[in-house]
């Protein structure tokens, strides 16, 4: 119940960060917006079923659509990752670990190593798929290459920023 | 049959994640195409009641630039009083022969509203302006919306009772016809997506010899805006060397950033325009 509570009070939070500070901020360069709603989805409990993830991804990110005008568009990159997700976690986790099923992947439960490995594969394809679709409406390559990199890199900056500054230690053994 | 419903069963998560990403397709490319969708006018209505609460709190701490914009409005309002003209003295003029019947009877055709703007983006590719103002409020589509310090917006793209959204200059469609103040030659204003401070000026036919730092106002052919609002500054020149036109980067002199009321722009004559305008086209 405190876990279910937990997530939605975090679903909401980062909704409001994306929709209210993040959307608003003038861009620093036409490669970088700054997203971290899909944090919800990293930081899901492990025990967190396929279906689960990859419904919630899809919940997330069509709210998020219908506050930025593009419906489907991050509802589909977003239930994307929540379908990798187990799949991620199961080729970089020991056994153990993932039998923990009510803790949640974080730099103390996980090692450093592993989880910058699971931010990035993450953030790249929820990335990688969000920019290909909109290339796919407005077609030039160096812009697609340029912004799945450089937004991939700023979103993983804030992700561990949040990591850091939400002390999670206390999930550690 | 049975084994495809097992092999459904089997994969059922992978299944939804199809249909899932299909679901979200079809309602990306039909919304791309016709902006009057049902999802799209639901959603209108629910974000932009979330989107109007969040805006009170953030007009509170923008009431200081506000003020601000409104003193210079209404300053350049005062300066264009009626007493401040003198009016042209006739009487000097003996030989008139043509008199107009009533000079100081004029037809009006352009009508202003004001309206709040809830929700704005200029991160994206497709840029929209949600606006306070509706159908009920008299906000038809294709009005033109400018800023309060006379550079122009965008056009209202979709209307419901008590909400408009508008299609921003930063949008990767938005076409605008425009001039240069310098020649008065006519191009088409556009953005090309990349930063949400420069537009660009296309078709200027290579006669016109544009310099660094030429206003460009809107012209005098579109249906939508009036003529002569400011649209922004030429800041540089693209020769294409295959092509017979110019291409001009323009600063925009539109603030996207902290937009807080628009003016919309009715043209009363709009329909009329239209009308005569597509007429022509069945005489090839």
């Amino acid at each position: 119940m405190n876990n279910l509570l937990k997530n939605s009070v975090r679903f909401i939070l980062f909704l409001l960060i994306q929709i209210i500070i993040l959307n608003e901020i003038p861009p620093i360069h036409q490669f970088i917006t700054p997203y971290l709603y899909f944090i919800f989805i990293l930081w899901l409990p492990f025990g967190t079923s396929r279906i689960a993830t990859t419904l919630l991804g899809f919940v997330i990110g069509y709210t998020l659509d219908m506050f930025t005008n593009t419906p489907g568009l991050h509802a589909a990159a977003a239930s994307l990752i929540g379908y990798l997700r187990p799949t991620i976690l199961n080729i970089l986790l020991a056994q153990q670990v993932s039998e923990e099923l009510s803790k949640e992947p974080s730099i103390g439960s996980m090692g450093w190593g592993p989880f910058m490995i699971y931010i990035f594969a993450m953030t790249f394809i929820h990335h990688f798929y969000l920019v290909l679709l909109e290339w796919l409406q407005f077609g030039d390559f160096g812009y697609f290459i340029g912004k799945v990199f450089f937004t991939s890199g700023m979103s993983m900056l804030l992700i561990l920023l949040a990591e850091l500054l939400l002390n999670r230690r206390k999930l550690k053994r | 049959m049975k084994n495809i419903i097992g092999f459904i069963r089997q994969n059922y998560t992978f299944f939804s994640l199809l249909i899932l990403q299909i679901v979200s397709l079809v309602m990306l490319s039909s919304y791309s195409k016709s902006h009057q969708t049902f999802f799209g006018n639901w959603n209108n209505t629910i974000a932009g009641k979330v989107n109007s609460k969040y805006n009170e709190w953030a007009y509170f701490f923008n009431l200081k630039a506000t003020n601000a914009k409104l003193v210079a409005e209404n300053v350049a309002l005062r300066n264009e009083l009626a007493q401040n003209f003198v009016p042209y003295d006739t009487s000097v003029k003996s030989g008139t022969l043509i008199l107009r019947k009533d000079s100081l009877e004029k037809i009006r055709k352009f009508f202003y509203y004001p309206a709040k703007v809830v929700g704005n983006s200029f991160t994206l590719q497709k840029n929209y302006i949600t606006i306070e103002r509706g159908g009920l409020q008299g906000v038809k589509k294709d009005m033109a919306a400018i800023s309060p310090d006379g550079s122009i917006v965008g056009v209202v793209v979709e209307v419901n009772d008590n909400y408009s959204k508008i299609m921003s200059l930063l949008h990767r469609n938005s076409k605008v016809s425009a001039m240069l103040k310098r020649d008065r030659i006519a191009g088409s204003i556009e953005w090309d997506g990349n930063s949400p401070d420069i537009l660009l000026l296309k078709n200027i036919s290579k006669s016109a010899s544009p310099k660094i730092g030429d206003t460009v106002l809107t012209s005098p052919y579109s249906s939508s805006f009036p003529a002569q609002l400011m649209i922004g500054k030429v800041t540089s020149i693209i020769k294409g060397p295959s092509s017979n036109f110019l291409t001009l980067n323009i600063k925009s002199a539109t603030n996207f950033y902290n937009l807080e009321f628009v003016y919309l722009v009715q043209n009363k004559r709009m329909e009329a325009q239209a009308d005569i305008e597509q007429k022509g086209e069945g005489n090839e």
